[in-house]
């Protein structure tokens, strides 16, 4: 069985959001970049199946981004995957998530891969759309926010267990497939230094637009969609004080909110 | 592009560093926000040592880096001294562990060792299912070590250990004690293991530093050691002093971590406090002292990093390493000051951190050489005149 791992890179949670200069996206140079945490636990699962099935005969990790990107690809190499895809140019810069799985599923179409995994979302923007546009793309079946996830012996099928309202949904899915990962699942061994050392002699192949087969007509077809302007959310108006004793204070908060604020 | 002022790294010492280096910052950064942040202020206020965090650092490789061989990762001396500066960042006790498994005990057996001690203890040491101690201070004093009362003296081919040390970090918790005693040919080094007979530690209590370290007491009353266990490399007092570059070396870096802990509290008090109408950072006195607190850590990294290249060319002299840990730890122990003060009230509950480095810092300013230890040894590099 060989296994995809795709990974994005987004901006540390702690880092302060800007909006970028032209509107069209965050900033993203200048600010720490991490492994979208929702792919970490798609990596550890990926490493765990390797590490406990004698079927599974290769783990790769894949990234599409800039120069910088190659971090977080060494991430997932240190942590155990056995090789990795970088797709890096500046055409992808404008792809959404549709064109980015499309471009993915060229690349990997051929490859041989039986299960891809990937977060359910990306901590920044939040679409939770590449996984299922992956799949599609590719004609898979898609088990989206799995939090539990039990390989046949055959490894053949996977019964996943979803989160959905109130409940556990179970499904069972032939591979190959694509499995978008929930919290829950599984928490990301730290990379050890002997292991962050080994990753840089891990193959990693680079490859560019003129690389992916069929790109154009590919992400062509699809149109696309572009950011046009982000806004941050407007402040908040400041709170307003109350003052007088408390008892004229209460009478006038109630006579604000039935005549001002009209919500009693 | 802006300098950075929260970490802080104001003149981009980010950029001085490998992709290597930066990957082992991060990779220890992101354990101390993970797994030491969150319970280090209770370790410290009830004196625990988080022995649970011992098997995770070493999981990761945080011991004995920087050696090739017995399994360890084989990093730079920057790539060292920022898992120091991270580590201390959490807690100066956990640094110390650290400081001294790798320094003080794995750089001993692994320069002065034989092969079967090398063998037998460094992989060891480097996964932590052994940990060690160093013993060279005495009751008597520490920082005159040339007149150490522990001594060896030879009997039927073994050796017979007399004396007692103290202020030994790890001491009751280790299995191997790397002791340093006097004999007829001048001061040697002996592998003590636990539970040989004449050997016994205890811990020192009461201590409002270094809360979150074990701190013991070794005594040695006709403690029989074998020649194997004796380090046969290591002749004269120059031995244990190597020893404590390495560490003090780490130190250097470790107090980096301490300080940016403590002025990103400050600064983010300063523009939270609301005083007489503005928040704080709107006073020139607080800006003021913001911007010593950030010119003396950036003077701190860079001092620090260049030290670093000259570990790593193989070119630094130990007198550069007094100036640097005199420098830095002194750069630490007043901004965690200035720190806990900016806090107000505040400042004074370990819920904040200041408090806990400031008092941490006062060992870190004492072990390894005093600062006026090290402001004595680089009298004697000026002068050629030893003042001690
Ligand atoms: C928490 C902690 C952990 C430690 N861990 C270890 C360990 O693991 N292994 C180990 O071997 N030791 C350890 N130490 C001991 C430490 O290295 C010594 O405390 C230190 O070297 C100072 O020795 P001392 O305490 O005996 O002070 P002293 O040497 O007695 O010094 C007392 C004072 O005299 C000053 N002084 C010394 N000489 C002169 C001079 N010539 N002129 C003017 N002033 C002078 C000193 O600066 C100091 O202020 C540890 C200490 C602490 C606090």
């Amino acid at each position: 069985m060989k296994v995809l791992v795709v990974v994005r890179q987004v901006p540390d949670s702690t880092t302060t959001i800007k909006i970028r200069l032209d509107g069209c996206d965050i900033e993203r140079t200048g600010v720490k970049m991490v492994v979208n945490p929702f792919d970490e636990f798609a990596i550890e699962l990926a490493v765990q199946l390797r590490e406990k099935r004698a079927d599974v005969s290769a783990v790769t990790a894949l990234i599409v981004g800039p120069a910088a990107a190659a971090e977080a690809l060494r991430t997932a190499l240190a942590v155990g995957a056995d090789d990795g895809v970088h797709l890096q140019d500046p055409a992808f810069d404008g792809f959404d998530e549709l064109q980015l799985a499309a471009a993915i599923a060229a690349v990997v179409r051929d490859g041989g891969y039986d299960l891809i995994l990937l977060g359910k979302q990306e901590i920044d923007l939040d679409s939770g759309q590449l996984g299922p546009a992956l799949a599609e793309c590719l004609d898979w079946p898609h088990v989206g926010a799995t939090v539990k996830a039990e390989f046949a012996a055959d490894g053949r099928s996977v019964t996943a267990g979803r989160r959905i309202e109130g409940a556990e949904e179970v499904v069972e899915v032939r591979l190959p497939a694509v499995l978008t990962i929930d919290k829950g699942l599984c928490e990301m061994r730290y990379p050890s230094l002997p292991n962050l050392m080994r990753a840089k002699k891990k193959p990693v192949r680079t490859l560019g637009a003129a690389d992916v087969p069929g790109l154009a007509a590919a992400t062509g077809a699809l149109g696309g969609t572009r950011m046009q302007d982000l806004q941050p959310p407007p402040e908040r108006p400041p709170g307003k004080i109350i003052p007088g004793e408390p008892e004229q204070a209460a009478r006038e908060l109630v006579r604000l909110l039935r005549e001002e604020a009209k919500v009693i | 592009m802006t300098p950075d002022t929260r970490t802080p790294d104001f003149l981009e010492l980010d950029g001085l560093l490998t992709d290597d280096e930066r990957h082992v910052r991060d990779a220890v950064g992101r354990f101390v926000d993970e797994r030491v942040l969150p319970i280090i202020a209770d370790c410290f206020e009830h004196e625990r040592f988080p022995t649970e965090l011992v098997s995770e650092m070493a999981a990761l490789g945080l011991f004995g880096p920087t050696f090739k061989d017995y399994g360890c990762a084989g990093l730079s001396n920057i790539a060292y001294g920022l898992i120091m500066q991270e580590l201390e960042r959490g807690d100066s006790g956990l640094r110390s562990f650290a400081s001294v498994q790798s320094g003080l005990v794995m750089y001993p057996i692994h320069r002065y060792g034989s092969a079967e001690q090398k063998e037998r203890w460094l992989p060891a040491l480097a996964r932590a299912e052994k940990v060690g101690c160093f013993g060279l201070t005495e009751p008597d004093g520490g920082s005159d070590p040339g007149t150490m009362k522990t001594h060896a003296r030879k009997s039927a081919g073994d050796w017979v250990l007399n004396g007692a040390k103290m202020w030994i970090t790890n001491g009751t918790v280790a299995d191997v004690a790397v002791v340093w005693a006097r004999t007829d040919d001048g001061v040697r080094g002996f592998l003590v293991e636990k539970g040989t007979p004449g050997y016994t530690a205890r811990d020192i209590h009461h201590k409002f530093s270094l809360r979150a370290s074990v701190t013991s007491e070794l005594f040695f009353d006709d403690c029989r050691v074998p020649e194997r266990n004796r380090l046969p490399e290591a002749a004269g007092l120059s031995a244990p002093l190597s020893c404590l570059t390495q560490a003090r070396y780490g130190i250097a870096w470790g107090a980096i971590g301490a300080a940016q802990a403590c002025y990103r509290e400050a600064l983010t008090f300063a523009e939270q406090r609301t005083l007489f109408g503005q928040t704080l950072i709107h006073k020139q006195i607080i800006q003021q002292r913001l911007a010593d607190m950030l010119r003396r850590i950036t003077t701190a990294q860079l001092l620090a990093w260049q030290l670093g290249r000259l570990k790593d060319q193989d070119r630094m002299h130990h007198t550069q390493v007094s100036l640097a840990k005199w420098n830095n730890v002194r750069m630490a122990l007043d901004v965690a000051r200035e720190a806990r003060d900016l806090l107000g009230a505040g400042g004074i509950s370990v819920e904040q951190v200041p408090v806990r480095h400031m008092l941490n810092l006062e060992s870190v300013i004492t072990y390894e050489g005093t600062e006026t230890i090290h402001q004595l040894i680089v009298g004697r590099q000026i002068t050629g005149v030893e003042a001690f």
